[in-house]
């Protein structure tokens, strides 16, 4: 179901929108910040928090508020906030619209953030190439805090804030996020082993909560509007997915954007109404639901769940395409809702360039670490590369899912399955293409991503 | 000659060093300051962050060496990185990659022979709903069609 809603994308497009003028006029800014800091204690807050059931916008889709709740102040060390603004997933293109058409709702949400789980200084981690996101975030921060908004004495009170920006320099990794509190700390980027978790040891050796720029930036709203309230603005509500978010589609589709809605819309919605449909009138050669690392889903998938105490039974039969998007819908089809920025390939587009542009980015970003990783993902790019050359024997694309299946649960974070399952995904679905170029029926020439 | 920064990168990476509770955090942007001042991180640029922030020189040639953004080379006046990722490449950036290589004489990875372009192209740029795009230094282009394309490297080349 479309439910269309403005919460961050209101002031997107306004003259000076991003600033606090327009943001303390149009979104009420600051006030709900103001009400947290000045009439809940930080436990209230974090029981307030758990009611919007905000899903982690970032990928894992981790409850916002039973993540803040694990934080336990510490006799010594002081209490961290870190925001994820590391958006460099293939496919997703929402935190970096917040950044610059609304930065004050993430520094308001870094405010009540931080209040709730005891920590006095946040940082948003952006990347490096994102050059405006981070001039508008430390305008905001700059605006925000000659108000008195942020600072030793927030909204008058003896709660000190600080909010900083650091960047990265170009490294997907480190939007994982124990890579990214290594990046933070001016080390390599590499990924921790967890335990410890975060909320144990993260940056600094100190207690962290790690959240999405987007997870961050939606916590005004939902304080505003009351969090139970803000919940069942999705239909999945009551699978605690709840409230609205920003929903991308890109790839071929006539209207490629960033939207806001209520969680619940679905792939076909996303498609047609709100994406104007596949390029040319073509038919869907497949969808891959939220960043790469989620597995394609191809336009004839069904719904299996015959059990009726499954939580998917109520679509079984259905086509993939008419369930509607949420964490643990998606995670029931087989596939994943991450970012919940939709690529869509349109009919004619070759799955096995397609497949092999995306390992070629995988084998460019994976740290090294992990032997597995590091090598399995380079010869999941050479094999394809061999294949769309007509050099490869069966044996060799055989090999692929054994490359695949012996980089899931061998490394230390989740890039090998965001790199293993997205190929699994293209090997199972689309095998006839691969064999027909090892058989010589297709070629260099057929491999195309833009079908005239 | 040992590197040394401009008094306004002095006076910003005090500041820098005020926002963490280690030094060696400030790693990471300083190395950009310097990058920024310098066009790339030479050995005397590492010598000197070493220097400053009180770290092996391992240490950051280590983080130098990780992230893509830093050059350990010089490089040309101006930046060109064009996406070639998979939701870029469904809007064409194949095409632009090959109109940018064509109006500029060189291939992905190099500098042309004024030393004012160097070609790469970039993993996913964030800009999916807007491609296929490109950036030049620190500016997005974005929605890119050929025309587009051979004005902004027409400005570039002059």
């Amino acid at each position: 179901m479309i439910s269309r809603c403005n919460h961050l994308t209101k002031i997107y497009g306004k003259p000076n929108g991003w600033s606090l003028d327009v943001y303390e006029r149009e979104c009420a800014g600051y006030q709900t910040a103001r009400r947290v800091l000045t009439t809940m204690t930080a436990a209230q807050a974090v029981d307030e928090a758990k009611k919007a059931n905000i899903r982690g916008r970032g990928g894992a889709g981790f409850p916002m508020g039973v993540k803040w709740s694990f934080m336990r102040p510490h006799p010594t060390k002081p209490a961290y906030l870190v925001i994820n603004a590391d958006e460099g997933e293939p496919g997703t293109h929402k935190d970096r619209t917040i950044m610059e058409e609304n930065p004050h709702s993430a520094i308001e949400g870094c405010i009540i953030g931080a209040y709730a789980i005891g920590a006095h200084v946040a940082y948003i981690y952006v990347r490096d190439e994102l050059h405006l996101s981070k001039a508008r975030l430390w305008g905001a921060i700059k605006e925000a805090r000659a108000k008195g908004y942020l600072g030793k004495n927030a909204f008058g009170g003896n709660y000190a804030i600080e909010v900083y920006v650091h960047t990265g320099a170009g490294a997907y990794i480190c939007g994982e996020e124990t890579s990214l509190l290594n990046s933070l700390e001016g080390r390599r980027g590499e990924p921790r082993f967890k335990p410890p978790f975060p909320a144990q040891t993260g940056a600094f050796g100190c207690p962290t909560t790690v959240n999405n720029l987007e997870t961050i930036a939606i916590v005004p709203t939902a304080f505003a509007m009351g969090c139970d309230k803000f919940s069942a603005l999705s239909t999945l509500h009551d699978m605690k997915d709840g409230g609205c978010r920003l929903f991308g589609v890109n790839g071929h589709v006539n209207k490629p954007q960033v939207i806001e809605l209520g969680v619940g819309v679905t792939l076909r919605e996303l498609i047609y109404d709100i994406g104007g449909g596949v390029t040319g009138g073509k038919g869907i050669l497949g969808v891959i639901p939220g960043g790469s690392s989620t597995p394609i889903l191809t336009p004839d998938e069904k719904v299996h769940a015959p059990d009726e105490k499954s939580p998917m039974h109520k679509w079984h039969g259905q086509l993939v395409l008419d369930v509607p998007l949420g964490v643990d819908t998606m995670r029931g089809v087989g596939t994943m809702l991450g970012t919940c920025c939709v690529t869509v390939l349109a009919e004619g587009t070759c799955p096995v360039l397609a497949m092999q542009n995306l390992m070629a980015f995988y084998h460019h970003e994976s740290c090294g670490q992990c032997t597995p990783c590091r090598e399995g993902s380079a010869w999941l790019d050479w094999t394809l590369q061999k294949i769309l050359d007509g050099k490869a024997s069966m044996e060799e694309l055989n090999n692929l899912s054994d490359i695949a299946n012996n980089i899931m649960g061998n490394t230390i974070c989740a890039f090998g399955e965001g790199t293993a399952m997205p190929a699994l995904g293209f090997l199972q679905k689309f095998r006839p293409y691969f064999e027909q170029y090892v058989r010589g029926e297709r070629t260099r020439k057929d491999a195309t991503l833009t079908p005239r | 000659m040992p590197f040394a920064l401009t008094a306004d990168r002095e006076r910003e990476l005090t500041d820098i060093l005020t926002r963490y509770p280690t030094r060696m955090a400030a790693c990471i942007p300083l190395l950009h300051l310097c990058q920024d001042q310098h066009g790339f991180v030479s050995d005397e640029v590492i010598a000197f962050v070493s220097q400053r922030l009180d770290l092996p020189t391992a240490h950051v040639k280590g983080v130098v060496t990780f992230y893509t953004l830093f050059n350990t080379e010089p490089v040309g006046q101006h930046q060109v990185w064009v996406c070639r990722t998979l939701p870029c490449a469904l809007r064409g950036s194949g095409d632009v990659i090959a109109q940018c290589e064509k109006k500029l004489g060189i291939h992905v990875g190099q500098t042309t022979k004024d030393g004012k372009v160097t070609l790469r192209t970039a993993e996913c740029l964030a800009s999916c709903g807007t491609a296929p795009m490109m950036q030049v230094d620190r500016d997005y282009h974005e929605n890119l069609t050929p025309e587009r394309v051979d004005q902004i490297l027409t400005k570039l080349q002059q």
